[in-house]
Parts: structure tokens; sequence; C-alpha cells
């Protein structure tokens, strides 16, 4: 790989085991050693915008749940801006790590909804949840978005869809669910690694 | 990477990922990818908004002992069972800079090769001394170390007769979210290294050897620490999308 611009390569990837919680999430290992554990918050406390909470479950291709996945969430806050370059309110990354439950495989968090996104290039991102996927039998992470229902003309314009066949799009689509709080709008979005209805994963 | 690298408000891609380096999802001698791996191919997207920025860390996320494996979990007098060393080396990306502020998270099995995790039952004890993770963040040079035993190895259930080498998994955020990491550092003359189908998934040798600590006789303290060195390199930020920050030297 003599290239002069890229002068060293990227370290190989390697899975991140079943044991991926003892140092990602040491009290999903059952136990405690770090007083914070970094992620638990996605939007913290003084975020605008809809709360939303997202359920899912990350199936195999045999039909089975994935009990030892580990996801991170990025994203921008409802005016579309990352915590990282952008103002945003005091508390808000914009980043969390989920963990499922060990025997159903089910897992969820809260934040709130993400702004639009304006891109470089003048065009537009719809709002959409950055999720990127760890676990036993992954041998490198996997980058999917999770985009809402309720989106249709953003998401239709979106430039990533663009790219994505139009019979698959419908596995970056969460699925509004009946509320289980008053106070925020709940959503289903399960995850197929293989198989019908495999996930879109994208190379970003 | 200083905030100065996105001065004018414009952010930088990275270089699109060289996934020849990488093991492919489907790699049937390590079983557990049979039924996890994609079977379509990863759709790219160009400038992907989230691709461009990630969460930053910085002291407040962690403790100062965090570093220390021989002392983060112990109780006060004692130290867990095994080769005290240290593993240490640098975060640098593909165009050769080091990478500032970037959080390593590490997790180990003891010296026995168990783990500390509910659903671990291989039969050497647990170390009551021994949590099994660790985290610290890159200084300005990139450099970033810590202090534990070494592993031990430990049977998985691949075949009738597998072991996985010794083996430290490393997490790494870099910049960006496109820069996140997630790998497995071995020791090198591990005799397990060549037989271990999740190394193995890694199709060139060369990427092999970027993951094999080396000991590093200059770091080690003597009748105290073995020291390895273990390098880590994060995908580059690609000049073209950068405005007045020349990449590369
Ligand atoms: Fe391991």
């Amino acid at each position: 790989m003599a290239n002069p611009q890229r002068p060293l390569p990227e370290t190989a990837s390697q899975t991140a085991g079943p044991y991926v919680h003892i140092g990602l999430s040491p009290r999903a290992a059952g136990f405690e050693i770090y007083e914070v554990e970094p992620g638990q918050d996605i939007a913290g406390p003084n975020a605008k915008g809809t709360p939303v909470e997202v359920t899912g479950i990350v199936w195999d291709g045999n039909g089975d749940p994935v009990r030892d996945v580990l996801l991170e969430v990025w994203q921008p806050n409802t005016h579309g801006a990352f915590a990282h370059t952008d103002d945003v309110e005091p508390g808000f990354r914009g980043w969390g790590r989920v963990i499922c439950d060990f025997d159903t495989g089910e897992w969820s968090f809260k934040t709130i909804k993400p702004g639009s996104v304006a891109r470089a290039d003048g065009g537009t991102d719809a709002p959409a949840l950055a999720l990127w996927i760890v676990a036993r039998g992954i041998n490198i992470g996997l980058q999917t978005r999770m985009y809402f229902p309720d989106e249709t003309e953003t998401n239709a314009v979106d430039p990533a869809m663009g790219h994505v066949p139009e019979d698959r799009r419908g596995t970056l689509i969460a699925q509004r669910t009946e509320d289980t709080d008053p106070t925020r709008l709940s959503y289903r979005f399960d995850i197929r690694l293989q198989g019908d209805g495999e996930t879109v994963f994208f190379d970003i | 990477m200083s905030p100065s690298d996105a001065s004018n408000g414009t952010l930088s891609g990275t270089y699109p990922r060289d996934h020849d380096r990488h093991p492919s999802a489907y790699t049937p001698k390590y079983k557990s990818t049979i039924a996890r791996s994609p079977k379509h191919k990863l759709i790219r997207i160009d400038n992907a908004s989230e691709g461009a920025t990630g969460p930053l860390f910085n002291h407040e996320d962690l403790a100062a002992g965090d570093w220390d494996l021989l002392s983060n979990f112990a109780a006060p007098g004692e130290s867990p069972i095994g080769p005290r060393i240290f593993i240490h080396g640098r975060v640098l990306d593909e165009n050769a800079r080091p990478v500032p502020n970037a959080l390593v998270e590490i997790w180990q099995a003891n010296a026995g090769g168990r783990y500390r995790h509910k659903v671990d039952s291989y039969l050497a004890p647990i170390d009551p001394n021994f949590g099994g993770c660790g985290r610290t963040l890159t200084d300005e040079a990139g450099r970033y170390r810590f202090r534990t035993v070494q592993p031990g190895a430990y049977p998985w259930p691949n075949g009738p007769n597998t072991w996985r080498p010794a083996h430290i998994h490393f997490s790494v955020f870099g910049y960006s979210f496109s820069q996140r990491l997630i790998t497995q550092c071995y020791f090198e003359g591990d005799p397990f290294i060549s037989r271990c189908a999740i190394v193995q998934t890694i199709p060139l040798p060369q990427a092999i050897d970027g993951l094999t600590a080396k000991l590093d006789m200059e770091e080690t303290v003597p009748h105290d620490t073995v020291a390895y060195r273990f390098d880590i390199i994060l995908r580059g930020r690609d000049a073209t999308y950068c405005n007045n920050q020349p990449e590369g030297r």
C-alpha cells in the first residue's frame, strides 16, 4: 500500500468479543470499578427538542437475538449541531453506549430526536441517529443509521438514502410504537445482520 | 486533533477505509461470523455528516488511576497475580500525525486466562485484586500507557481444542466517529497467534504483525516491570477536505 498520502495503514480491526462490557461498561459485566461510565446519558439534562425512546433487538441470520451486542449512538442536537465543533446545550454530548439485556437481547435508550444537518455541499441530511454495532462474530464494527418514519419528505431527499436501493430503504426507518411514557415518543428499531430484511450498513 | 483542524468550520472527512487491511465480515473458520455477517456490501457514503466529528473526551470523564490495572481494582496494599507489564505506544493516523486526547479503553483476562464477566465460566479462578479493565487519554504526542499483568491464554468453543493467544482488547476513539476502532493486541512469539481463527480473519501478515506488541527493553523497568510496545493507527483525515492545515509532512 505505498500511498504517499497515507504513509501508515490503519490498524486492523478485531472482534470486540463477548466480554466487551468489561472494558466499555463494567457494571454490565457485573462489577463496579469506575465512578463514571461514559455514554450513559446521550442528550444530557438541558437538551431541547422532542424526547424519544428507541427499543430494538439485533438479530442474527438464524433469527436469534444477539445477546452480547454493544451499540454506540452518535447524533446532533435538535438544531442539527454536533457536540464537537458546534455550540450545543450544556451537557449535550450526543453520544451514548447501549447494552442489551443478556437474556432477551433487547436494548433501549432515551435521547432527543436529532435535527436535520446542513451539509457543507449545500444538501441536507434527514434527522438520523448514527449507530455503531459490535459483538462476538462481528469482525469490524458495523455502521448504520436509524431514520424517523414521520420524516417522509426529508428522508426522500437524504443523500445517504439516495445511495440505498429503494427496496432496502425501509430497513433504516424506525417504527412508531405505543408510548411507554407520555413525555416521549417511542420507536422500535430492529437490526438484522443477515437474511431477509438485512439492515443496510454503511461505509462512512 | 486540535480544534484548529476545523478552523473555518469546514470539517475534514477521513480517507475511505482500506478494507483489504481488515477482516471480511464472513470468515467461517471463526464460527460466530457465519450467522452474524451481513451478505450485502457496505454502502459507501462520502462525507457522511456523522463521520467527520465524534464525541470529545476530557480528564473529567475518567479518574487519574484508571490506567493502572495493577492498582485500579486491588485492595489497599495488594496486587494482582501475574507478570507485571507496561503496554504502551502511540496513537497516530494514516498521515503519521499523532492523535491527542484519544480515549483508549482496554479489557483483558487475568494471568490465568479468566475474565471478570458474569458470563465467563472458565475454571481458572477470578483474581480478587484484578478488574481487568483500564482507560486513558493520549497525550499531545498521541502517547498512552497502561500497567497491568500479562493475560493468560484461554480456551474458547470454536473447535474441540481451540485457545486464544494472550491478548488485550483495545477500544480507541479518535477525533471522529469514522475513526472508531476496536481491536486486540497480541504478544510477539506467542505460538497461539498462528493457530487462532480470530487472528487469522486478517488477510495480510503485515496487518497481523501490526497487532503484535513487541518487547521493549528500553522501557522495561529493571527488577520491576517488562514493557511491550503497541502503536495504533487510525484512519487519516483527507487533505482535500481540509482547509488551511496541510496534512502529512
Ligand atoms: Fe478476549
